[in-house]
């Protein structure tokens, strides 16, 4: 079943050609009670619908959960809102890659009778239920790196800053970011940590590193880049980036990631430099 | 001193910006959600957010014509002044969002950017890329966790509301659930935001998230609070039908100069690039020559809906339309519309750049909601005003204040005293039906300007009135309790292995949303609104012996999904009575039956309660507030408008 692996896009219009209506496949899936309980793969058939993605074949298993082998089981949880991949939270590792799963159309991935999926959790985050793991550590990097804009307060005092249409755009692209984690996911800096204490010590992440980037861009946001910086430039920061470039491949919004580490890493190395000459502060 | 606080219930639009404004005025926030609020529903919105701006000013446009735009596009079923209000504020609000660092799309010079929406001929839209709502919510995001920060708001992320606690008519709290734990608790408060968003769940697949089932608004309808104006359902035009849900294809694609259009012959097999101009059949352009493809969604949705199920003609004689930008640029077409031409590229595997879209109306926002009062503002002419043309003379100034009294604390409250609604769980602003990129705008205005009238109405609690957090326990335990018991008779049910669709809650769901797609939403009819009727009594007595296919005690979905499932069928009886009793036609309701609308019986607010003791819906109205202009026909130039309507046959056969 080589098909069955849809890694690059022409392999994917090609398999969503060849897709046979009607057919009914295989979805392997790794669950797990809650946190500190054993995993186990269960497997269940289900039958295709026109424009079927992963999110409607687990809708499907929650309204029959009984498996391949006939056997009665729970509905699998997973996490899940929009289903037009810009919320971010249905992310999860199909056939061993993360990606999210109501963007993924079964006719790519499992176009013949008999194909099989495999979903599981990610793999950098703890596990709360079967596909639904929980994301805090990549929300909490957030705050660390004051990822606003501080305006003076909501009364009526004028327009933002005017801007022209380019670095709109590269604001647009870099303000995009869903959270998802996929980068996080694919990076091999990043570890699953279960203590919540030792994250500010852990690598922090590329998504964070871009939106950073995001930030010290905007006229007003830039007032804070010292502060963002310091954190880029402590434990857990830039300097834990091994430049694997995994994190760009996977990102669902193509978000110019490495560009962004790169570009705040020089900014980084100007702060610890300026920092150096000013002495303690 | 006993510390006040406030819970906001729904980190979405509305929510936000509520909490926002609340906790700048040092007032602490309980934030909860059942999401994390960056993935709330509001970063589905694509086109944009609406609000009158230099340009179109200088065309003649202004605030009170965005306003007057409003009331129109609602059919006059809108309070009037509160639409004033937001309209005034919303260029101040478009700035204030740009100062968060929304990045709107900026012209060559650096200014914003601004497209046309429907029921305008004015460029107002404010946008940011093709995912507006995804960059306005992630700025109040932002802007949340640094109040989060600093230690003023606390968020409540993957809990369930439950239910209001409401002690001496006034509502001190609320019953939440962990969703991972599934701890149930009570929380204080002095005062209770509401801002859970729509109810499209109801009708099965819509444009709406996974979580938009109403849920939450159904409790509080079932603790008391009025339901206002249920029946009013928006259904959008162009949607892409799907497996697990219908996935909207902006308005702004019609914005952008998006033609919609079916072959003249029917179940014309031919590709689209070999079907000629002169046979295919611009049908929107033809009846509607100055709006064109750009008419109000409901007319938009009733005229594809005649197209395909009574007329036959959709493409290859299936339930599409054609939606066609291939005649524009493709590299403006990714300027412009590249997120949304990516959604459909992504989920269909069609580039629209390069091949027409096909679409269909699926269910999309509920006008109806949490009913909600307001003081009226200094703006009281002597009569109402009749149409305003562009250029023509204001009758009155943008200051805030002439709609509605800023700070007022019975502004955008419910019956309930200290209980809220925002956004789109409150029935205020958009009448019968809602324009385009006016919601964004409801949302982030009610959060702003009525976070104001929470605060004032904790601070200036009556003397005498024991604040939340010295109420005896036994009220809070009670509630909790009575969730708990709930709770655990769900869990009870639960039997593994003996399902039958009879009682299998994904079931009820399923047939529920078919029932009311079919009956309650682009046409309905006496007859089917009444078997409708039956079918949910019917849908009940299933659900009262539903069986649970999981007893786990730790985050058990579809214990949250079935609960939830009796809320749903709860309001949607509210939604089909009240379409059953308004027998006229008026924006999004449309009665085959009664196609005209009728302002001497019907220039009404529909006003739902629930009388727990009985499990019944009553239906009672009240008055709608048309102090500031008066009611015209709707029409948007139609050609033979008139004639259209005398008919009175049923457009639909079933
Ligand atoms: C696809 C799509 C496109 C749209 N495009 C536009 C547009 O271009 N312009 C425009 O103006 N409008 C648009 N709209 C409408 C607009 O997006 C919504 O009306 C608006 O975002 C609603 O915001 P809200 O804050 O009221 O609620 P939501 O954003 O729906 O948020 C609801 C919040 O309540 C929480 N919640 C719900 N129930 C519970 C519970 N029981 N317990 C705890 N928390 C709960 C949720 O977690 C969530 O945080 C669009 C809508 C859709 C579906
Ligand atoms: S470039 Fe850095 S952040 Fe990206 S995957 Fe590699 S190590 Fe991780
Ligand atoms: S940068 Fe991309 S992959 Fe990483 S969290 Fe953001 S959207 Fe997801
Ligand atoms: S459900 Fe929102 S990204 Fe998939």
């Amino acid at each position: 079943m080589a098909l069955a692996h849809a890694h690059s896009p022409t392999q994917r219009r090609l398999n969503r050609q060849a897709a046979k209506p009607g057919r009914t496949i295989r979805i392997r899936i790794k669950r797990c009670d809650g946190p500190g309980k054993p995993s186990r793969w269960e497997h269940f058939d289900v039958k295709v619908e026109r424009g079927a993605n992963v999110i409607s074949c687990l809708q499907q298993i929650a309204a029959h959960p009984v498996t391949a082998d006939g056997k009665a089981t729970t509905p699998v949880v997973w996490d899940a809102i929009c289903l037009e991949e810009i919320c971010g939270a249905c992310t999860m590792l199909i056939n061993g890659r993360v990606r999210q799963s109501c963007s993924c159309l079964i006719d790519e991935y499992a176009p013949n009778h008999g194909d099989s999926i495999t979903l599981e959790p990610m793999s950098k985050f703890p596990v709360v239920r079967d596909l639904w793991v929980d994301r805090s550590r990549a929300f909490e990097a957030l705050k660390r790196i004051k990822a606003w804009i501080p305006i003076d307060g909501t009364y009526h005092l004028g327009p933002g800053p005017r801007e022209p249409a380019r670095p709109q755009l590269t604001r647009y692209t870099l303000s995009t970011c869903m959270t998802c984690a996929c980068c996080l996911e694919a990076c091999p800096q990043y570890t699953i940590e279960h203590d919540e204490s030792k994250w500010d010590a852990s690598f922090i992440g590329a998504h964070a590193i871009s939106q950073v980037r995001l930030f010290n861009s905007h006229q007003t946001g830039k007032q804070l880049a010292p502060d963002r910086l310091d954190i880029l430039t402590g434990l857990g920061g830039i300097a834990s980036c091994g430049n694997a470039q995994n994190c760009v491949k996977v990102c669902p919004k193509d978000i110019p990631l490495t560009e962004s580490i790169g570009a705040i890493g020089r900014a980084a190395t100007l702060h610890a430099l300026a920092k150096w000459f000013s002495g303690p502060s | 001193m006993p510390q006040q606080r406030v819970i906001v219930v729904g980190g979405g639009l509305a929510g936000l910006a509520a909490t926002i404004r609340i906790a700048e005025a040092d007032m602490p926030v309980d934030l909860f959600s059942m999401v994390p609020v960056k993935r709330s529903h509001s970063v589905c919105a694509q086109g944009g957010i609406n609000a009158c701006n230099e340009v179109a000013r200088q065309q003649g446009y202004s605030e009170y014509q965005h306003f007057d735009e409003t009331i129109y596009g609602g059919d006059y079923l809108a309070d009037q002044a509160p639409v004033l209000e937001m309209a005034n504020w919303a260029p101040r609000i478009i700035d204030l969002l740009d100062r968060m660092g929304v990045p709107f799309n900026r012209t060559a010079e650096g200014f914003r950017d601004l497209r046309l929406f429907g029921g305008s001929l004015f460029r107002r839209t404010h946008f940011s890329g093709a995912t507006t709502g995804q960059q306005l919510l992630y700025a109040l995001d932002e802007q949340t966790r640094r109040h989060e920060s600093e230690g003023k708001v606390n968020k409540y992320e993957f809990w369930e509301f439950l239910r209001p606690i409401i002690h001496d008519q006034r509502c001190v709290g609320i019953v939440a659930q962990d969703m991972r734990t599934m701890q149930i608790r009570a929380f204080r408060a002095d005062a209770v935001v509401m801002a859970t968003g729509g109810c499209g769940l109801i009708f099965g697949k819509s444009t709406n998230s996974v979580i938009c089932t109403g849920g939450a608004a159904s409790r509080c309808f079932q603790a008391g609070a009025w339901y206002a104006n249920p029946e009013m359902i928006q259904v959008h035009p162009t949607a892409i039908p799907g497996a697990d849900k219908c996935r909207l294809m902006s308005e702004s694609a019609r914005g952008e100069g998006g033609r919609i259009w079916v072959p003249r012959k029917q179940g014309d097999s031919r590709d689209f690039k070999d079907i000629p101009a002169s046979e295919r059949w611009y049908f929107l352009e033809e009846k509607f020559p100055k709006y064109g493809n750009l008419v109000p969604r409901d007319i938009a949705s009733r005229e594809l809906f005649d197209i395909c199920v009574n007329q036959r003609m959709g493409i290859g004689g299936e339930n599409v339309v054609y939606l066609d930008l291939t005649h524009r640029d493709p590299d403006y077409l990714t300027r412009k519309l590249g997120g949304i031409m990516e959604i459909y590229e992504k989920f269909v595997g069609d580039d629209p750049r390069f091949t027409p879209m096909k679409i269909f109306p699926a269910v999309h926002y509920s006008m109806g909601g949490l009913w909600t009062g307001y003081v009226h503002g200094a703006y009281d002419p002597p009569q109402p005003h009749g149409e305003h043309r562009a250029g023509g003379v204001v009758p009155v100034s943008t200051d805030s204040g002439q709609g509605m009294q800023p700070g007022a604390p019975e502004n955008m409250m419910t019956n309930i005293r200290g209980l809220y609604a925002f956004g789109e769980v409150s029935f205020a602003f958009h009448g019968a039906t809602r324009l385009g990129a006016n919601a964004l705008l409801s949302c982030i205005f009610d959060g702003l300007f009525s976070g104001a009238s929470v605060v004032n109405y904790v601070r200036e609690c009556e003397p005498g009135e024991t604040p939340a957090d010295s109420l005896d326990p036994a009220t809070f335990d009670a509630a909790a309790q009575h969730e708990q018991s709930k709770h655990q008779a769900l869990l009870d049910s639960a039997d593994a292995g003996d399902m039958t669709d009879e009682t299998n809650p994904y079931r009820i769901g399923h047939d529920l949303g078919v029932e009311m797609t079919e009956a309650s939403t682009v046409v309905k009819s006496g007859p089917r609104l009444e078997q409708c009727l039956k079918k949910l009594a019917h849908l009940r007595d299933r659900y009262s012996r539903v069986r649970l296919s999981d007893a786990a005690m730790w985050t058990n979905q579809s214990l949250s999904y079935t609960r939830a499932l009796g809320d749903m069928l709860i309001l949607a009886e509210a939604i089909a009575l009240g379409g059953l009793k308004r027998k006229e036609s008026r924006g999004s309701h449309f009665r085959t039956d009664f196609p005209d609308r009728d302002d001497p019986n019907f220039l009404k607010t529909t006003i739902a309660t629930y009388d727990p003791q009985s499990r019944s819906t009553d239906i009672s109205y009240r008055d709608v507030d048309t102090r500031l202009v008066r009611p015209r026909p709707r029409t948007y130039g139609k050609i033979e408008a008139e004639q259209q309507h005398k008919t009175g046959q049923p457009v639909v056969a079933k």
